[in-house]
């Protein structure tokens, strides 16, 4: 991993320059996610919450408890706190234009035939990407079509929350178009509830994305958005190799904007969809 | 430069959102209510290119202000939003029926209107 040959700056105020190679060590090793150098806030703000509920002091003092015998919750706990990603509805409106306008009306003539669409969101978080995907599928009216959406992610606390399909009022403020917030949610107390119907669309189960993936279905459309960037480059590689193995000739992965396959995978094919990429298997 | 305009009765809020405006590059001019608003629009040489509006404001609230906007043929395409407390469904239902493109509930923040923005295609 070449990030953690640098030395983390002296300035990191509370975490020690040890404890934070240890951490990123951890991280990697039990994640793969490469935190760089210069992050001790970001670090200190995601388990401060474990630092408060474990009565320790410092983040020194869980590393501490980290590197002896930590229990296995805790060693989860501390992993799903760094892991966890912001996520949005309708995340970046290039794509789901893209999606909208062309992608997905190419999808269904293609599969007119068979009537069946998969789709995966790979790095789904609390399901916002996945819902979304859902609701525009739902919008086309597909009466008779078999539509799955997996959302899988790392962070089973994230999963559970996501298959709840409940979201706090700032949550659906962001992004989400209101036409969609009136159609297919309810207002339950002050939370919104997403309808039976999205909800039925949409099925989420824990996945490690460094694991093997042969024997998932084969998916029409892959999201593997912002999460890249996480890992080295040999696990670019490698995850960029599994998804493949998931996908048919004709079948999108979608990348974050920041992110591309080049020099990474030469399999994906990049296909401009307005402002928008989506990287096409051959 | 576009041109928004922001109605609301709170001048926190009016200051609030014209930053935020402002920050994505709009020229805005505000107003305390609906009746307001409609005057200095029809005395302005130019429709502007967005509207946020409030719902329950004095003299004329947001709806009606909506409803009176829509009626204008001029103002038929301008993109506009409401922000406001009112987080019932049926309002915001009422809302969107009236002629509202996209609704925000109190309170927000400048992603929450970003995202707006990006959902109406007026920003990237």
């Amino acid at each position: 991993m070449q990030t953690l040959s640098k030395m983390p700056p002296a300035s990191s105020a509370g975490l020690s320059p040890d404890n934070y190679t240890f951490l990123q060590q951890y991280l990697y090793r039990e994640s793969g996610i490469v935190i760089d150098c210069g992050k001790s806030y970001l670090l200190e703000s995601r388990l401060l919450p474990i630092i408060k509920a474990e009565n320790l002091s410092t983040i020194n003092d869980l590393c501490r408890l980290l590197r002896a015998t930590a229990p296995p919750a805790l060693k989860t706990k501390v992993i799903e706190s760094l892991t966890t990603n912001e996520t949005l509805f309708f995340r970046d409106s290039n794509v789901f234009d893209a999606l909208e306008k062309s992608v997905l009306p190419q999808l269904i003539e293609a599969k007119n035939d068979i009537k069946r669409i998969n789709i995966w969101s790979a790095a789904a978080s609390t399901g916002q990407e996945a819902y979304s995907l859902a609701i525009l599928l739902a919008e086309r009216g597909l009466t008779g079509w078999s539509i799955q959406v997996l959302g899988t992610d790392l962070n089973q606390q994230v999963l559970d929350r996501a298959a709840q399909g409940r979201y706090l009022q700032i949550e659906v403020n962001r992004g989400l178009p209101a036409k969609y917030l009136v159609k297919h949610f309810t207002r339950v107390g002050l939370d919104w509830q997403l309808s039976p119907t999205i909800r039925s669309m949409v099925k989420f189960r824990q996945l490690d994305l460094r694991a093997s993936m042969r024997g998932m279905a084969p998916f029409d459309l892959v999201f593997c958005r912002n999460v890249l960037i996480y890992f080295d480059v040999d696990t670019k590689k490698k995850i960029l190799a599994e998804i493949r193995s998931t996908m048919r000739s004709g079948s999108l992965l979608v990348l974050g904007a920041a992110e591309t396959t080049l020099n990474l995978d030469d399999n994906y094919v990049r296909v401009p969809h307005g402002a928008a990429a989506f990287y096409r298997l051959p | 430069m576009a041109k928004a305009m922001v109605i609301d009765d709170s001048r926190a809020i009016r200051m609030i959102l014209g930053r935020t405006l402002s920050q994505h590059g709009y020229e805005v001019s505000t107003a305390g209510n609906g009746r307001e608003a409609l005057e200095l629009l029809n005395a302005a040489p130019s429709s502007p290119n967005l509207v946020l509006v409030d719902w329950n404001m004095p003299e004329m609230n947001g709806l009606e202000f909506v409803k009176a906007f829509r009626a204008d043929p001029k103002y038929s395409d301008v993109p506009l939003m409401m922000v406001t407390t009112e987080t019932e469904i049926d309002q915001m239902v009422r809302a969107l029926e009236a002629g509202a493109n996209e609704y925000v509930m109190k309170p927000f923040t400048d992603e929450i209107i970003a995202d707006k923005l990006r959902v109406l295609g007026l920003i990237q």
